[in-house]
Protein backbone atom coordinates (compact mmCIF):
# COMPACT_ATOMS: atom_id res chain seq x y z
CA UNK A 1 0.00 0.00 0.00
CA UNK A 2 2.84 2.38 1.00
CA UNK A 3 4.64 1.25 -2.05
CA UNK A 4 1.94 2.08 -4.51
CA UNK A 5 1.35 5.45 -2.75
CA UNK A 6 4.68 5.98 -3.40
CA UNK A 7 4.79 4.90 -6.84
CA UNK A 8 1.74 7.81 -7.14
CA UNK A 9 4.28 10.49 -6.13
CA UNK A 10 6.74 9.03 -7.86
CA UNK A 11 4.76 8.95 -11.55
CA UNK A 12 3.29 12.33 -10.09
CA UNK A 13 7.11 14.15 -10.52
CA UNK A 14 7.48 12.48 -13.91
CA UNK A 15 4.38 14.37 -15.26
CA UNK A 16 1.80 11.53 -14.71
CA UNK A 17 -1.34 13.09 -15.68
CA UNK A 18 -2.89 9.69 -14.08
CA UNK A 19 -0.94 10.07 -11.31
CA UNK A 20 -1.76 13.82 -10.93
CA UNK A 21 -5.37 12.56 -11.31
CA UNK A 22 -5.48 9.90 -9.02
CA UNK A 23 -3.58 12.46 -6.54
CA UNK A 24 -6.40 15.61 -7.38
CA UNK A 25 -9.20 12.95 -6.70
CA UNK A 26 -7.51 11.90 -3.39
CA UNK A 27 -6.47 15.97 -1.81
CA UNK A 28 -9.33 17.86 -4.05
CA UNK A 29 -11.66 18.33 -0.74
CA UNK A 30 -9.05 18.43 1.64
CA UNK A 31 -7.28 21.14 -0.34
CA UNK A 32 -10.84 22.86 -1.27
CA UNK A 33 -11.92 22.43 2.49
CA UNK A 34 -8.93 24.82 3.61
CA UNK A 35 -9.36 27.21 0.74
CA UNK A 36 -12.92 27.47 1.82
CA UNK A 37 -11.73 28.25 5.19
CA UNK A 38 -9.37 31.18 4.36
CA UNK A 39 -11.84 32.57 1.64
CA UNK A 40 -14.96 31.93 3.08
CA UNK A 41 -16.46 32.04 -0.47
CA UNK A 42 -17.27 28.53 -2.21
CA UNK A 43 -17.46 29.60 -5.59
CA UNK A 44 -13.85 30.87 -5.28
CA UNK A 45 -12.69 27.88 -3.42
CA UNK A 46 -13.65 25.87 -6.48
CA UNK A 47 -11.66 28.30 -8.55
CA UNK A 48 -8.73 28.48 -6.27
CA UNK A 49 -8.78 24.48 -5.56
CA UNK A 50 -7.88 24.09 -9.85
CA UNK A 51 -5.60 27.43 -9.54
CA UNK A 52 -3.84 25.37 -7.18
CA UNK A 53 -3.73 22.05 -8.17
CA UNK A 54 -2.00 23.84 -11.60
CA UNK A 55 0.51 25.25 -9.41
CA UNK A 56 1.22 21.69 -7.78
CA UNK A 57 1.28 20.45 -11.02
CA UNK A 58 3.59 22.79 -12.76
CA UNK A 59 5.89 22.76 -9.45
CA UNK A 60 5.80 18.40 -9.21
CA UNK A 61 9.92 18.92 -10.17
CA UNK A 62 10.12 20.75 -7.14
CA UNK A 63 8.22 18.13 -5.02
CA UNK A 64 10.13 15.78 -2.08
CA UNK A 65 8.01 12.60 -1.84
CA UNK A 66 9.80 12.51 1.80
CA UNK A 67 7.69 15.39 3.01
CA UNK A 68 4.35 13.98 2.06
CA UNK A 69 2.16 15.78 -0.35
CA UNK A 70 -0.65 16.86 1.88
CA UNK A 71 1.69 19.29 3.79
CA UNK A 72 3.07 20.73 0.20
CA UNK A 73 -0.43 20.95 -0.91
CA UNK A 74 -1.11 22.59 1.50
CA UNK A 75 0.98 24.98 1.85
CA UNK A 76 0.57 25.91 -2.20
CA UNK A 77 -3.06 26.21 -1.63
CA UNK A 78 -2.67 28.38 1.18
CA UNK A 79 -0.22 30.72 -1.32
CA UNK A 80 -3.04 30.79 -4.16
CA UNK A 81 -5.91 31.82 -1.33
CA UNK A 82 -3.37 34.39 -0.14
CA UNK A 83 -3.00 35.85 -3.52
CA UNK A 84 -6.93 35.83 -4.14
CA UNK A 85 -7.41 37.73 -1.36
CA UNK A 86 -4.92 40.59 -2.23
CA UNK A 87 -6.39 40.59 -5.76
CA UNK A 88 -9.99 40.68 -4.48
CA UNK A 89 -9.20 42.80 -1.49
CA UNK A 90 -9.68 46.07 -3.76
CA UNK A 91 -12.79 45.09 -5.14
CA UNK A 92 -14.39 42.76 -2.60
CA UNK A 93 -13.59 43.11 0.94
CA UNK A 94 -16.40 40.63 2.86
CA UNK A 95 -19.34 41.25 1.46
CA UNK A 96 -22.72 41.01 3.57
CA UNK A 97 -23.31 37.76 2.69
CA UNK A 98 -20.25 36.72 4.44
CA UNK A 99 -21.83 38.99 7.25
CA UNK A 100 -25.27 37.62 6.86
CA UNK A 101 -23.73 34.36 7.37
CA UNK A 102 -22.20 35.65 10.74
CA UNK A 103 -25.32 36.96 11.79
CA UNK A 104 -26.14 34.31 14.01
CA UNK A 105 -24.06 32.19 15.88
CA UNK A 106 -25.44 29.46 17.98
CA UNK A 107 -23.37 30.92 21.34
CA UNK A 108 -23.83 34.69 20.46
CA UNK A 109 -23.19 36.83 23.62
CA UNK A 110 -26.21 38.73 23.51
CA UNK A 111 -24.54 42.28 24.57
CA UNK A 112 -23.19 41.69 21.20
CA UNK A 113 -25.44 43.33 18.56
CA UNK A 114 -26.15 41.72 14.83
CA UNK A 115 -24.86 45.23 13.79
CA UNK A 116 -21.71 44.88 16.11
CA UNK A 117 -21.26 41.61 14.60
CA UNK A 118 -21.81 43.07 10.88
CA UNK A 119 -19.04 45.66 11.34
CA UNK A 120 -16.81 43.41 13.18
CA UNK A 121 -16.77 41.42 9.95
CA UNK A 122 -16.43 44.23 7.90
CA UNK A 123 -13.02 45.62 9.55
CA UNK A 124 -11.44 42.32 9.47
CA UNK A 125 -12.28 42.35 5.55
CA UNK A 126 -10.18 45.54 5.68
CA UNK A 127 -6.90 43.95 7.46
CA UNK A 128 -4.26 43.44 5.62
CA UNK A 129 -4.59 39.82 3.94
CA UNK A 130 -1.09 38.45 5.70
CA UNK A 131 -2.56 39.66 9.11
CA UNK A 132 -5.97 38.28 8.02
CA UNK A 133 -4.83 34.87 6.98
CA UNK A 134 -3.02 34.33 10.46
CA UNK A 135 -6.02 35.52 12.14
CA UNK A 136 -8.12 33.57 10.12
CA UNK A 137 -6.91 30.02 10.43
CA UNK A 138 -5.73 30.67 14.43
CA UNK A 139 -8.49 32.40 16.00
CA UNK A 140 -11.73 31.68 14.01
CA UNK A 141 -10.93 28.35 12.73
CA UNK A 142 -8.54 28.14 16.22
CA UNK A 143 -6.41 25.52 14.79
CA UNK A 144 -3.12 25.25 16.35
CA UNK A 145 -0.29 27.83 15.60
CA UNK A 146 2.15 25.22 14.33
CA UNK A 147 -0.27 24.05 11.67
CA UNK A 148 -0.80 27.86 10.64
CA UNK A 149 2.82 28.29 10.83
CA UNK A 150 3.26 25.17 8.53
CA UNK A 151 0.95 26.24 5.76
CA UNK A 152 2.17 29.94 5.98
CA UNK A 153 5.84 29.02 5.91
CA UNK A 154 7.01 31.34 8.72
CA UNK A 155 7.55 30.62 12.40
CA UNK A 156 5.55 29.89 15.26
CA UNK A 157 6.36 33.11 16.58
CA UNK A 158 5.67 35.01 13.68
CA UNK A 159 2.40 33.46 13.35
CA UNK A 160 1.47 34.76 17.02
CA UNK A 161 2.67 38.18 15.96
CA UNK A 162 0.54 38.77 13.21
CA UNK A 163 -2.92 37.59 14.95
CA UNK A 164 -1.66 40.10 17.28
CA UNK A 165 -1.13 42.83 14.68
CA UNK A 166 -4.36 41.59 13.00
CA UNK A 167 -5.95 41.83 16.62
CA UNK A 168 -4.50 45.49 17.41
CA UNK A 169 -5.81 46.69 14.09
CA UNK A 170 -9.30 45.52 14.39
CA UNK A 171 -9.76 46.58 17.81
CA UNK A 172 -8.33 50.31 16.32
CA UNK A 173 -10.62 50.01 13.53
CA UNK A 174 -13.93 49.27 15.44
CA UNK A 175 -12.91 51.93 18.20
CA UNK A 176 -12.97 54.73 15.49
CA UNK A 177 -16.32 53.39 14.85
CA UNK A 178 -17.47 54.11 18.67
CA UNK A 179 -17.22 50.03 19.39
CA UNK A 180 -15.63 49.22 22.14
CA UNK A 181 -15.73 45.43 22.88
CA UNK B 1 -3.19 45.63 23.98
CA UNK B 2 -3.51 43.41 27.06
CA UNK B 3 -4.49 39.66 27.32
CA UNK B 4 -7.83 40.51 28.00
CA UNK B 5 -8.32 42.89 25.35
CA UNK B 6 -6.73 40.17 22.90
CA UNK B 7 -9.06 37.37 24.32
CA UNK B 8 -12.34 39.57 24.23
CA UNK B 9 -11.33 40.54 20.50
CA UNK B 10 -10.82 36.97 19.79
CA UNK B 11 -14.19 36.26 21.27
CA UNK B 12 -15.56 39.03 19.26
CA UNK B 13 -14.24 37.68 16.20
CA UNK B 14 -15.91 34.47 16.14
CA UNK B 15 -19.10 35.83 16.99
CA UNK B 16 -18.87 37.73 13.78
CA UNK B 17 -16.90 35.18 11.63
CA UNK B 18 -18.27 31.77 13.27
CA UNK B 19 -15.69 29.22 11.51
CA UNK B 20 -16.21 26.82 8.32
CA UNK B 21 -17.28 23.04 8.42
CA UNK B 22 -14.18 21.39 8.27
CA UNK B 23 -15.82 18.35 6.19
CA UNK B 24 -16.69 21.13 3.77
CA UNK B 25 -16.31 19.92 0.23
CA UNK B 26 -16.87 21.03 -3.33
CA UNK B 27 -20.31 20.70 -4.71
CA UNK B 28 -19.12 19.22 -7.70
CA UNK B 29 -16.43 16.78 -9.08
CA UNK B 30 -13.61 19.86 -9.91
CA UNK B 31 -11.66 17.25 -12.47
CA UNK B 32 -13.21 17.86 -15.02
CA UNK B 33 -12.28 21.77 -14.54
CA UNK B 34 -8.56 20.84 -13.89
CA UNK B 35 -8.46 18.26 -17.09
CA UNK B 36 -9.57 21.56 -19.03
CA UNK B 37 -7.07 23.91 -17.62
CA UNK B 38 -4.25 21.20 -18.29
CA UNK B 39 -5.18 20.81 -21.74
CA UNK B 40 -5.24 24.88 -22.23
CA UNK B 41 -2.40 25.38 -20.84
CA UNK B 42 -0.38 22.68 -22.34
CA UNK B 43 -1.71 23.47 -25.90
CA UNK B 44 -1.59 27.17 -25.52
CA UNK B 45 1.80 28.30 -27.34
CA UNK B 46 4.04 29.75 -25.48
CA UNK B 47 3.54 33.85 -26.35
CA UNK B 48 6.18 36.07 -27.24
CA UNK B 49 4.44 38.34 -24.22
CA UNK B 50 5.14 41.70 -25.94
CA UNK B 51 4.82 44.75 -23.72
CA UNK B 52 3.02 48.01 -25.09
CA UNK B 53 6.53 49.72 -23.90
CA UNK B 54 8.44 47.12 -26.24
CA UNK B 55 6.44 48.51 -29.09
CA UNK B 56 6.36 51.73 -28.55
CA UNK B 57 10.61 51.35 -27.78
CA UNK B 58 9.96 49.66 -31.41
CA UNK B 59 7.73 51.86 -33.10
CA UNK B 60 10.65 54.78 -31.82
CA UNK B 61 13.18 53.16 -33.23
CA UNK B 62 11.75 53.03 -36.77
CA UNK B 63 10.36 56.50 -37.18
CA UNK B 64 14.21 57.54 -35.77
CA UNK B 65 15.93 55.51 -38.39
CA UNK B 66 13.24 56.73 -41.34
CA UNK B 67 14.35 60.35 -40.04
CA UNK B 68 17.74 59.83 -39.24
CA UNK B 69 19.06 57.21 -42.02
CA UNK B 70 22.30 58.20 -41.22
CA UNK B 71 21.86 56.94 -37.71
CA UNK B 72 21.46 53.76 -38.62
CA UNK B 73 25.79 52.58 -38.31
CA UNK B 74 25.77 54.23 -35.00
CA UNK B 75 22.42 51.83 -33.82
CA UNK B 76 23.97 49.11 -35.29
CA UNK B 77 27.32 49.40 -33.54
CA UNK B 78 25.59 49.91 -30.25
CA UNK B 79 23.48 46.67 -30.70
Amino acid sequence: MRNEASDVLNQFRLGEVDAFEELFRRHQRAVYGWILRITRDPSAAEELTVESFWRIYQARARFDPAQGFEGWARRIATRAALDWLRASRTKRELSLEDCTEAAAPAQADPAVTAEIRMKTALAFGRLPPKLRIAATLAVIEELPHKEVASALGISIAAVKVRVFRALRLLRNDLGEQGITP
Amino acid sequence: MNTNDEERMKKLLRQSLPPVKSDAGPERDLWPQMLRRLDAETAAPASIGWAWFDGALAAGLVGLVAIFPSAIPVLLYYL
